[in-house]
Parts: structure tokens; C-alpha cells; sequence
């Protein structure tokens, strides 16, 4: 039976506090400067595609963003580049409502049992406008899936499902409006609690299922006044709830529903049901079992552990500056150029890759890769060499507070990898002040800057998180 | 390596600098008409005797016509070249190695650079379309990083370093106060180049060369016919140039203490003009004080302290003009500027100077070979030129 292979997420490392903002408890998760949904998408994908078991061979890759760095372009190509899965794949690009995530999870799921092996990734930075409550309550995050039919044996079957459409004016946004909008949330409680009520009796059905044999329900959607009449009705108890993290992360998008269940996917054991439901445009429910896969198949970082990881003193002005919200001064810096099409594609096992290659004469590395090795000069003999998930350490930096950066100073370093290679690159989530020599380091893949509406993708290194 | 050198068969006879400075009312090529007809001057030349230009800007022109279009050259070669920041000293080089082949008789190498014009703070340059995986760090975040390398490798504490940091702008600026030529011609208190706001790691502004607007020429015959053209020429003993592989860059063993492309073109001069102890030998040098560390370890680099050495004969002032073997004693980029494409032709004008007996107030007393040296790049992926001159 189909179901979760893998699972990763990923929660930026700043945090700003609801107060900073004008009110409210607790904090949400900001996603960097030199981040977006694409980028935190491959963070979460890297995740869940550490360790695959297997026969496991993911020929499918959704990406899953009502924030998609691109609205032309394929978002979901540079997925597959930055986490060097095969050009083979099916890719595709999915949205339009936060409901999405949980709708392709269940879409891939699907073709899974068709016979595919899938990587759905949902993410999204959510923008709100100044001093709404989207911009409070939301959060930025990903969440990662790989899913996989026979022949894998999944850490959680699905064995329940659901769903519902509803044409209804509830959340929205056009081209050209800056931050959606949302319909009075008394209204949209009345059309979407009945009908949650209903889709979620349906999934335990599909799955023969009480709802008391529930080990976790995790409970998302646009408007939480939806929840309030639903759990009565549908025999749950509040201690059956998932945490839904609104005071640590804040609600992320079209990732929450995948990030939610991966947190709840952290602490469950064998045997396990959990059902997760998403009300956006609708309702989609599904119903896990987790399996005894579970203990060899978590991801190297819990959901608690990126929380816990974290800078959580994000100024506001300095949060509206990294959204393109608030105007600023721009540092007396030329811009940085458009990355141009034709090096970027000659560099693209580099650049998105992070693949540097290895001499096969006298076995040095190479970064970026050299058709005449550094040390013996040997030409245009060298095998790849992957680098991504290679750890590092600082042999000496600098704060460059002259360079170009939404965030200055650039702090500057010479990293040196402990398989071999050097290379002088950007740090990133890492407070100038306590940066020092032999600091341990893990690479991130980033957005550089955005210049010509191109994006700039590339890699930085991070102190281990 | 082995370049054979043309010690002694080239001469310089004749030379011309603009002050380096924000020339806000003057164009390249105004600056150009200034430096190249002061040269024809002080060699007593007419246009119609140069045979041939060698024309270095980083990005204040392309092509020859940068040179022949605003001085009106007669349809003759005019090469235009440029290797980073010693694009001056890369003119001299080819014209005098163009000159010693016979091909021409007399010629000039000119430089000039533009950078006021841009708007910007520090150095822009445009590269080629590329992929975006540069790491975009500036100039003075690369070379801040020779520091705190220094520091560590040689037990100096980082207060101790700070002050000799300080003591090489300090020492820079006290020279070119005595320059009128030089950018900026006041003497800077300590307090105040310790105090500069901060601009890449323990640098600040005032560790930081001059960006200015300026031009600079020479004009060079073969030695046998200097005299014809100057009664007090000076010659070429040794022109070396070298271009890292850019190990530095990609090899974990390099420390960002040295430059092995300045050891290396240093050693190629030495030998091309026979020196065996630059240190005793050398009377003077103009050297790429680009960011004050950087001529900390050009000073170890060239031979002129030993390793681990140069912040103490800093602090003891063996470089101060006064001292046995001064640097910069015009100002050094530091001070008198760096339009890029002619700080290699302004180090070579202060040889001109001093050797000549010219210098006035900075007159070093009775030097007899004067080195330039001119770095293009960062720690651990540059070019290095060295050159070293005398009567």
C-alpha cells in the first residue's frame, strides 16, 4: 500500500516576535534575505532525500507554493537540479490555494500506487499586509514528502482519504494586488465547519477508522474560527490535537498541513493513525498509519529541532526590507548583474548542484570543478565530486560591509571541507559577532539576490544547525 | 622561470603625471592630454618622434582610440591593455620590451583611469556574463583577510597589529603630505586612522588606497640612445610579471600570509638585475599598498624584512622616508592615489623623481635602485609585477 517513504522539513532560522510587529504571543518563523519558497523547498527536500531506502528512485517532483519565486519558469526544475535528482523526472509546478500541499501529498500518494516515486515539497513565504493578521499569524517553512508505492516500504500507509471543493470567496489575490485578502472569517466559519465536519466522517470511513483510535489530528486551514464547532461533532478530544505551532512558527502557507504532520510524524510510533486535515477552497482529509519503517526513516532534523535552532530578535523594519515591502536605501553599490543563461547552464551541476569534481591522478579536489586539476595539472581527468552534504569549517573570514547585501555586512569566508577543497564563499543565518575560525559549517542553498527578475540561486555556508 | 631580462638596454627619459585626485572637471581623456604632453615635454619630444603607445585602462576606454582619439596620434600603433590593478606597470613592460627588440625606436606607455565618474564607493568593474557563483566580496574584504592571518601566524597580538596597520597609513600619508601631486596631502593622525569607520574586517577607511582619477606616462628609448633625449635618464635593470594559477583560492594550505605570485616575480627581477640582497641592495620602493596589510606582507614578500619580521621593521621605521630603506615615499596608493591604469606609471614617475634627484622635500638621499612593484587581484588568486630601476 502507498504511502510516506520519506519525510524532511525545513523552518528558517529567524524568528520575529509577534510584539515586535504590534501584538500578539509568541513569534513566526522569517524566512532570510537570500531565501524564498524554492530555495526552502530544496532545504526540506534535502531532508527527506538523505537516506532513501532501497529501490527507492524518485522519478517525480512536485512543487507546492502560493509563493513560487517564478509564476513562469519552472520552479520545480530548480528542485530537481539543487537536489541532483535525474533529468528523467516528471516536474511540475502546483498552487493556487494553501489547501495544495495536502492535495498533492495525496495526488502523489496516488501516483505512487501507479507506480512512481514522488517528491512533493510545499513551501511558502507568506507575505501579509503591515499590521494584519496575515502577517502576524503566518510563518515561512517546508515541508517535504517522498512517496512511494510497492516495492518501498512506506513509514506511514495511507488509509484514509477525503475531499471537498467549494467555489467560495474566502481568501484571495490577483495579479497586481500586494498581499491577498480575506473574507470576514464568520462567514467562511459557517460554509467550512459543516463541511469539514462531513469530508472528515467520510476519511475515517474510507479508512474504518474511529475517531477515537486517533493517535494525532492535525488541524489547518485559513481561518481557525472553522475548527471551534468541529471537534464535538466529530467525537475528537483536545488531546488528540497537533500542535499547529501558531506560537513558534506561524501558520506557513500551503507547507503547514506537510510541515504539521512531519512534526507529528517526529513523535509517533508504530501503529500510530494520524489524520490530517486542510480547509482552504474546501476540504481535503487524510488518514495515516504509521508503520515500523518509522524508526529508521526520520529525517537528520525534527520540525523541534529547526524551532529550536533559531535567532528570534528580527527587527521589523529589517523583516519589511527582506520582503520588498519597505523601500530603503540602497547601498552605494553598483546592482549585481543579471546571472546570464548559457554560463548558468554550463555551471549547472556547480551551481545548483554544489558537485565539484575530484582529480583521478593524484585524487585532489576541485571547487568549482577544473578541467586542470590545481595541485598536478592533470587535464581533463576528474570524476564528480558531490558536495552539498560535505561538512566544513571556517579557516579565516571577514565582514565585507561594502559589498552589495540586503543584510550587511557580507561576512566573507574561507571554508575548507573536510573531505578535501576549499572554496571562498558567503555565511549565512549567523550573527557577525560570533562567527570565528574553525567554526563548523553545513552548506545551504540560497537565493544570492534577484536582479532583472532573474533569481539568483546559489549555495552558503551555515553554522550547523 | 626564465625570463632573461634587458638589464640595462632600456632607458626612460622622459615622464608626466597629473595630480591623482577627484578631477570632477576633467575627462580621461583630459587627463591623458595632460600626462602624455607633459612627458613629451620632459623628453623634449614632438608627437611625430614616438613610434608607437601602449595605453593601460582597467575601464576608462577601449582600444587604442581611447589614446590616439583625444591627443590626435597620427595613424600609428596604439595598444590598449589591461591586467587588473597593474595595468600601469604591464605599459611599461611592453613598450620597453618593444623598444629592446628594435621593432621601435621610441615610445611611450601611458595610464590612465576614470573612477570618479561612476558614483559609487570603492572600485566597480564590469565583468563578463557569468553564472552568479561568485562569491561578490570586495576588494578590501579579500585583502582584509592577510590581517588576522598575519597576527596568527606570528604571535602578534591584534592590538599590536592595529598599530602597525596604522603606522603604514600614518607613514603613507606623512609622505604624500610632502607630495603635490598626491590625492590626498595631509598628514592623518593616529587617532583618527584608528578611529576610521570600519569597512571589512580590521580595516577601516583610512587602511584603504585612494579611489582617484589620474593619468601617468613615460616615454622609453633603447639605453644607447637615451642621451639624445635626456641628460639624466634612468634604466631598466629588471621587469618581471607573473599570473597565479589561483591556488590560494581552492588549496587548503595556502594561509593568506604571502603572495606567491610577488615571491616569484620578485625573485625573476632579482635575478635579471643581479641583486642577491634586496634588502641591503634596494634604496627605495613604490610598492601596492593597496590596503595596508597587503604592504605588511609585500614588505616579507619582497625581501625586504624577513618572514614574520615586517611589523617590526614597520614599527621601527626602517620604511619611513627617513628610515634605511623607505616605501612609499611618495605616497604610495594609499595616499597619492590609485587611478588604477596609472599607479604602475605613477610608482615608476617617483623613481624618476628620486633618481633624478627631483623629489624636493621627499628627496631620499643619494638612492641607487629604486623597485615598483604592482599587484592585481586578491590573496591567493593575483598578478604581480616587479620592476627595478636605477642611473
Amino acid at each position: 500500500m502507498s504511502g510516506i517513504v520519506r519525510y524532511g522539513s525545513y523552518v528558517p532560522f529567524n524568528r520575529i516576535q509577534r510584539s515586535a510587529i504590534g501584538g500578539g504571543r509568541g513569534e513566526r518563523a522569517a524566512a532570510s534575505y537570500d531565501e524564498d519558497s524554492a530555495s526552502m523547498a530544496v532545504e526540506a527536500s534535502r531532508e527527506a532525500l538523505r537516506e532513501l531506502p532501497e529501490g527507492a528512485e524518485v522519478d517525480t517532483v512536485a512543487f507546492v507554493s502560493t509563493s513560487a519565486p517564478y509564476t513562469e519558469k519552472l520552479n520545480a526544475a530548480t528542485l530537481q537540479a539543487a537536489t541532483n535528482l535525474p533529468k528523467s523526472v516528471t516536474a511540475l509546478d502546483l498552487g493556487g490555494s494553501t489547501r495544495s500541499g495536502l492535495s498533492a501529498l495525496l495526488a502523489g500518494i496516488d501516483m505512487a500506487s501507479a507506480g512512481r516515486t514522488v517528491l512533493v515539497a510545499a513551501s511558502d513565504v507568506v507575505v501579509g499586509a503591515p499590521s494584519g493578521p496575515r502577517e502576524s499569524g503566518g510563518g515561512d517553512a517546508a515541508a517535504a514528502f517522498v512517496l512511494g508505492g510497492n516495492g518501498t516500504e512506506p513509514i506511514a500507509r495511507l488509509i484514509g482519504r477525503a475531499s471537498c471543493t467549494e467555489e467560495v470567496l474566502d481568501v484571495w489575490q490577483s495579479p497586481g494586488m500586494p498581499f491577498a485578502k480575506q473574507w470576514e472569517e464568520r462567514f467562511g466559519a459557517s460554509i467550512f465547519t459543516p463541511l469539514l465536519v462531513d469530508t472528515f466522517g467520510r476519511a475515517l470511513a474510507d479508512g474504518g477508522v474511529a475517531a477515537s483510535d486517533l493517535a494525532k489530528v492535525v488541524l489547518d486551514g485559513t481561518n481557525a474560527r472553522v475548527f471551534r464547532g468541529f471537534m464535538r461533532p466529530s467525537g475528537l478530544d483536545p488531546a488528540q490535537l497537533a500542535d499547529g505551532m501558531a506560537g513558534s512558527v506561524g501558520r506557513a502557507g500551503a507547507a503547514h498541513a506537510g510541515l504539521t504532520l512531519a512534526s507529528a510524524l517526529d513523535g509517533a510510533s508504530a501503529g500510530d493513525r494520524i489524520a490530517v486535515a486542510c480547509v482552504a477552497d474546501g476540504v481535503d482529509v487524510a488518514v495515516f498509519e504509521v508503520t515500523d519503517a518509522i524508526a529508521d526513516g526520520r529525517p537528520k532534523h525534527s520540525v523541534a529541532s529547526w524551532i529550536g535552532s533559531k535567532r528570534d530578535d528580527l527587527a521589523y523594519t529589517t523583516y519589511l526590507k527582506w520582503r520588498d515591502v519597505l523601500p530603503f536605501e540602497p547601498p552605494r553599490r553598483p546592482d549585481p548583474d543579471r546571472p546570464a543563461a548559457p554560463p548558468m547552464q554550463r555551471a549547472e551541476r556547480w551551481k545548483f548542484g554544489f558537485v565539484g569534481s575530484r582529480c583521478n591522478r593524484c585524487g585532489n579536489t576541485n571547487l568549482p570543478p577544473q578541467r586542470v586539476c590545481v595541485v598536478c595539472q592533470a587535464s581533463d581527468d576528474s570524476t564528480a565530486e558531490p558536495y552539498a552534504d560535505s561538512e566544513c569549517r571556517i579557516s579565516t573570514y571577514t565582514l565585507d560591509r561594502l559589498a552589495y547585501s540586503l543584510q550587511p555586512p557580507v561576512i566573507g569566508a574561507v571554508v575548507d571541507f573536510d573531505k578535501g577543497g576549499r572554496m571562498l564563499c558567503q555565511l549565512t543565518d549567523v550573527d557577525p559577532d560570533k562567527v570565528a575560525i574553525g567554526d563548523e559549517l553545513e552548506m545551504t542553498f540560497r537565493r544570492l539576490y534577484t536582479a532583472g527578475g532573474v533569481h539568483n540561486y546559489f549555495w552558503k555556508a551555515r553554522p550547523r544547525r | 622561470m626564465a625570463s632573461k631580462g634587458i638589464c640595462d638596454r632600456v632607458a626612460i627619459v622622459g615622464m608626466g603625471c597629473t595630480k591623482f585626485g577627484e578631477h570632477w572637471n576633467r575627462s580621461a581623456s583630459d587627463l591623458l592630454v595632460d600626462a602624455v604632453q607633459e612627458a613629451y615635454g620632459s623628453a623634449g619630444i614632438e608627437p611625430d618622434n614616438v613610434d608607437a603607445y601602449w595605453l593601460g585602462t582597467t575601464g576608462s576606454g577601449i582600444s587604442g582610440l581611447t589614446l590616439s582619439e583625444p591627443l590626435k596620434i597620427q595613424y600609428k600603433p596604439v595598444t590598449r591593455l589591461e591586467n587588473m590593478c597593474a595595468t600601469g606597470s604591464e605599459a611599461i613592460r611592453n613598450a620597453a620590451y618593444a623598444v629592446a627588440s628594435g621593432a621601435y625606436d621610441l615610445v611611450m606607455a601611458v595610464g590612465v583611469e576614470k573612477l570618479k565618474d561612476s558614483g559609487f564607493s570603492g572600485l566597480t568593474g564590469s565583468a563578463p556574463p557569468g553564472d552568479g557563483t561568485e562569491s561578490g566580496m570586495t576588494a578590501p574584504a579579500n585583502f582584509s583577510l592577510l590581517a588576522p592571518a598575519y597576527a596568527e601566524k606570528y604571535g602578534v597580538d591584534l592590538e599590536t597589529m592595529r598599530d602597525v596597520l596604522t603606522k603604514i597609513a600614518y607613514k603613507n600619508h606623512y609622505n604624500g603630505a610632502r607630495n603635490e601631486k598626491a590625492q590626498f596631502q595631509r598628514e592623518v593622525p593616529v587617532e583618527k586612522i584608528n578611529s576610521s569607520p570600519k569597512i571589512a574586517g580590521m580595516l577601516g577607511i583610512m587602511d584603504c588606497s585612494g579611489v582617484s582619477d589620474g593619468s601617468a606616462a613615460a616615454v622609453i628609448c633603447r639605453a644607447e640612445d637615451a642621451h639624445k633625449y635626456n641628460d639624466n635618464p634612468i634604466f631598466i635593470k629588471a621587469l618581471s610579471f607573473v599570473a597565479g594559477p589561483s591556488e590560494g583560492a581552492k588549496r587548503q594550505d595556502y594561509d593568506f600570509t604571502t603572495f606567491p605570485e610577488v615571491v616569484e616575480s620578485a625573485r625573476d627581477a632579482y635575478v635579471q638585475a643581479g641583486i642577491e640582497d634586496p634588502r641591503e641592495q634596494i634604496s627605495m620602493a613604490e610598492v601596492h599598498d593597496c590596503f595596508t596589510p597587503t604592504e605588511l606582507v609585500l614588505m616579507e614578500d619582497l625581501g625586504f624584512s624577513p618572514r614574520g619580521q615586517a611589523w617590526k621593521d614597520t614599527m621601527d621605521g626602517r620604511f619611513d622616508l627617513d628610515g634605511d630603506q623607505p616605501v612609499n615615499p611618495d605616497g604610495g596608493l594609499k595616499s597619492f592615489g590609485h587611478p588604477i591604469g596609472a599607479s604602475g606609471l605613477r610608482m615608476m614617475y617617483e623613481m624618476w623623481l628620486q633618481l633624478r634627484g627631483e623629489a624636493g622635500e621627499r628627496q631620499i638621499a643619494e638612492p641607487k635602485l629604486g623597485l615598483t612593484h604592482n599587484l592585481g587581484g586578491a590573496p591567493g588568486r593575483c598578478v604581480s609585477f616587479v620592476s627595478v630601476v636605477g642611473l
